[in-house]
């Protein structure tokens, strides 16, 4: 049965009435509508940062410019990282995890449907939490990593603070909930014959971010605790008075912050190692090392944290280790980058919308890259630290590949997620002028820190030799600015008038090219066996995939999961109709998370008035466990 | 509880328990080193293992008890064979019982015994801990002291509030062995889950026991 246009936006299978509007949104349990969701609020809050963004660089444009006071300017700088990082590329990337991985693994829903809407609605509760004080003038304000002894009481008697503390608690929940998550499902609900080194690029980056953030959550969730302890209760653990120590807050933060970053990566990389052999025509250059070293990235970036303490004097024994660990790093991540070029190199390549943004990705990562290598040399370091040379080299890492392999995902997989091609035209305005705006706004960025302008400062004096450059980086900002607004555009737009999109509009090789565009709710009308690495091309391209690894899953495994041999999927069906039981609809993870926010958020009050804090508290959490309970005990599909 | 296929053959939640206790060892890890880092600079006493004078002249003398605390570490270590007992119960429930079994062959089988032993003696560990947080803050240390209260009472703060959420858990499961009666692999598997987060909470105790209170 060919259909003639495109079915509706985000199908959620056939069924009328239910399955549309609002409250099938916050009912949800499939995995796909739940990324969409988390793309969505994602790319919002992407907004906002960008907003704050714009305004701090309006600020900076000129020397001694009044657009924004000191604080506000704290107050910017401080929710345009948290929001960032946080609200945009963990969620924009958990996004990509939700709809993809169990799609790329021939599965048909993640291993605990609920548990993942409660992570999705979490991360909306907490991000509007930590995001509503902005519109009180009480946004936090010491940083996005908020120092202790800065952020005590003692230092920061506002409740700005506060809010940041509890809010990224509460964000903390939402990731590690949906590590265990994710764990879950890669290790446990692959198709027959997908063994872990036929898994696709991008669900093998996931599972090692995932094991990130299980282990770098937890020393967030300690330094997040001592402080709120600290601010609430009196405790000692920053109270330099009472003899502790400056840098325990730096060593515990830090410890989360730099597995952090390469959380924030990993999925970018993976999402690029997609797109670029599917628009080069050729199978990933060394998948196994590619492997490899994202596991050596996970592992070895827990071992460098102090990197970031340089300047604290730690002495020069620390020093050298961690100057060493950071060089080290530098290995596999150079590595990965010959891959991208080796899969390019002799490739029959097509320069759609998604594949310049990929690209784009290899190119401005090695400049994120060499400018990091040179904060791994302490003595330089003390140079660099602190200055916009760092704001320069952890923006080309964050935007220059970060960002931009999440925009080569986007337009990758949008045909994926609503049945219609964005708009390649209005794309490449959106390339260009974000290539050329986010250049602009960060290169120069790299001479005005080793000129020695620091960084969080409000403004600065003319005649400094920052003028020039602090002009040019606005003008970028503005530019990025209008790249973006081409972008809100085409997507807006195509989700309704964009091209119909066929199963596999970009020849990919894996199996969510397999099934229609968009995806039907129950995945897979049977599940495939895998035979190799690049299912989809062994029958659609098979002299590509010859030279690799060909090979049949056990007979007893695929009759245990009811698999049939690799095929395509054109028929669009109800799982009602093929009898595939799907999870049902709920509002307990949603109603759970709000009750969990409840609780969190009557800390706020409890240095003010203490009633209403208590009453928040244990009221909160008392709806929280019977909704809990309640949800624990009724029955997932 | 479906029996879906799953590509390693264990249940999605047992998999799902080793991530999580994964996450838990890293909190863990985290308190108990800020805990060592502080040890010895705490500014002002009481102290965990030797005497302290204030200014104004009052004494105090070193504040763990570790006789007292021997006692409830072993009890807990002792909930941990029971809560083994309490997973073999349901297991064998499957199995017939021998016409002519004796007392402990019998007394095997009951989950119900084992499930409320275990929360008994958990519920027992957090009664020393109640008695020895009391004495503490009676002595002069309390959270807000100095460095040593801030960490000691925050990790096992935090332990403790891990033991209670176990014992709540042993007793829904206990409430519904007396309800319907606990059988069959969902079931052995929930216990097994269950006997997963206690024995990880009492390993803890145990790193907690030896570096906070044995090594001086």
């Amino acid at each position: 049965m060919a259909t003639i246009a495109a079915p509706s936006y985000a199908s959620a299978g056939d069924a009328p009435a239910e399955n549309t509007g609002i409250w099938s949104w916050i009912t949800t349990t499939d995995h796909k509508r739940i990324g969409i969701l988390y793309l969505w609020t994602a790319l919002g809050f992407f907004m906002i940062g960008g907003l704050e963004a714009m305004i701090i660089r309006t600020q900076l444009a000129q020397p001694n410019m009044g657009f924004v006071s000191a604080e506000t300017y704290n107050q910017l700088f401080t929710m345009h990282g948290t929001t960032m990082i946080f609200l945009a590329v963990m969620p924009l990337s958990a996004a990509f995890f939700n709809f993809l991985i169990p799609l790329q693994i021939g599965a048909r829903d993640v291993a605990f449907p609920r548990l993942n809407a409660f992570s999705y609605w979490v991360y909306l509760f907490g991000g509007v939490f930590i995001t509503l004080p902005i519109f009180f003038d009480v946004a936090p304000n010491g940083g996005w990593f908020g120092y202790a002894p800065l952020t005590t009481l003692g230092f920061s008697a506002g409740i700005n603070i506060d809010f940041w503390v509890i809010g990224l608690q509460i964000l903390g929940v939402s990731s590690l909930a949906a590590a265990f998550n994710f764990i879950t499902t890669i290790i446990n609900m692959r198709a027959p014959g997908m063994t872990l080194m036929r898994m696709p690029m991008f669900t093998w980056m996931s599972f090692v971010v995932q094991f990130l953030l299980v282990l770098a959550f937890p020393a967030i969730t300690v330094a997040l605790f001592f402080l709120l302890m600290d601010r609430f209760f009196g405790t000692a653990f920053y109270a330099i008075a009472a003899g502790a120590d400056p840098l325990l807050w730096q060593h515990l933060f830090w410890v989360f912050g730099h597995p952090e970053v390469y959380i924030l990566i990993l999925p970018a990389f993976g999402l690029v190692s997609e797109v670029i052999p599917t628009f080069s025509k050729k199978p990933l250059f060394g998948y196994n090392v590619m492997v490899y070293s994202g596991i050596m990235i996970g592992f070895l970036g827990f071992g460098v944290w102090a990197h970031h303490m340089f300047a604290v004097g730690m002495g020069a024994v620390a020093d050298s280790i961690f100057a060493m660990m950071t060089m080290l790093i530098a290995i596999p991540t150079g590595v990965k980058i010959f891959n991208w070029i080796a899969t390019l190199w002799a490739g029959e390549l097509r320069f759609t919308v998604a594949m310049k943004f990929a690209i784009a990705l290899v190119a401005m990562f090695t400049i994120g890259g060499i400018s990091g290598v040179m904060h791994s040399s302490p003595p330089a370091d003390l140079q660099q630290t602190d200055t916009y040379f760092v704001v320069a080299h952890f923006h080309y890492v964050l935007f220059g590949g970060s960002m931009m392999g999440i925009f080569a995902g986007i337009y990758f997989y949008f045909p994926k997620m609503t049945g219609r091609l964005m708009n390649e035209k209005l794309g490449n305005w959106h390339f260009w002028l974000n290539f050329i705006g986010f250049n602009l706004t960060f290169f120069p960025m790299h001479f005005s820190g080793l000129l020695g302008m620091p960084r969080r400062i409000y403004t600065y004096d003319a005649g400094q030799g920052w003028d020039t450059f602090n002009l040019m980086a606005t003008a970028g900002t503005y530019i990025l600015f209008v790249g973006t607004l081409f972008f809100i555009w085409n997507f807006l737009r195509s989700r309704k008038h964009g091209e119909i999109a066929s199963n596999d509009p970009w020849g990919g090789a894996t199996l969510e090219w397999s099934i229609p565009s968009p995806v039907p709710e129950y995945n897979f009308a049977q599940i495939p066996e895998v035979t190799s690495r690049y299912p989809l091309w062994d029958i659609k391209e098979p002299a590509r995939t010859a030279g690799i690894d060909h090979s049949h899953a056990d007979a007893a495994t695929i009759a245990d999961a009811h698999a049939v041999p690799m095929h395509e999927e054109t028929e669009r069906r109800t799982a009602r109709e093929l009898g595939i039981p799907m999870p049902f609809p709920t509002a307990k993870p949603a109603f759970t998370a709000l009750m969990m926010v409840v609780m969190f958020s009557g800390l706020l009050f409890m240095r003010h008035n203490f009633p209403v804090a208590i009453t928040m508290t244990v009221g909160g959490a008392i709806a929280m466990f019977f909704s809990f309970y309640s949800w624990f005990t009724s029955p997932v599909e | 509880m479906h029996h879906h296929h799953t590509t390693t053959g264990l249940d999605n939640r047992k998999v799902a328990i080793w991530a999580f206790i994964g996450s838990e060892c890293m909190l863990f890890a985290s308190l108990i080193s800020t805990y060592l880092i502080y040890k010895g600079r705490s500014l002002v006493g009481p102290f965990p293992h030797e005497e302290w004078v204030n200014e104004a002249g009052r004494h105090f003398h070193a504040i763990l008890d570790i006789p007292v605390t021997s006692a409830s570490t072993f009890v807990l270590l002792m909930s941990s064979l029971t809560m083994v007992l309490a997973l073999q119960a349901v297991q064998l429930r499957g199995t017939p019982l021998p016409a002519d079994a004796g007392w402990w062959t019998r007394a095997q089988r009951s989950s119900q015994t084992w499930l409320l032993g275990t929360a008994m003696l958990g519920v027992t560990f957090l009664g020393f801990q109640a008695y020895e947080f009391t004495m503490f803050v009676h002595e002069g240390l309390t959270i807000r002291t100095n460095l040593f209260g801030s960490s000691f009472f925050t990790l096992t703060g935090f332990h403790g509030a891990h033991v209670t959420v176990g014992v709540l858990w042993l007793v829904t499961l206990l409430f519904i062995d007396r309800k319907r009666g606990l059988q069959g692999p969902a079931d052995e598997l929930s216990v097994d889950i269950a006997a997963l987060y206690w024995h990880f909470v009492d390993v803890v105790w145990i790193a907690i026991f030896t570096l906070i209170y044995l090594i001086q």
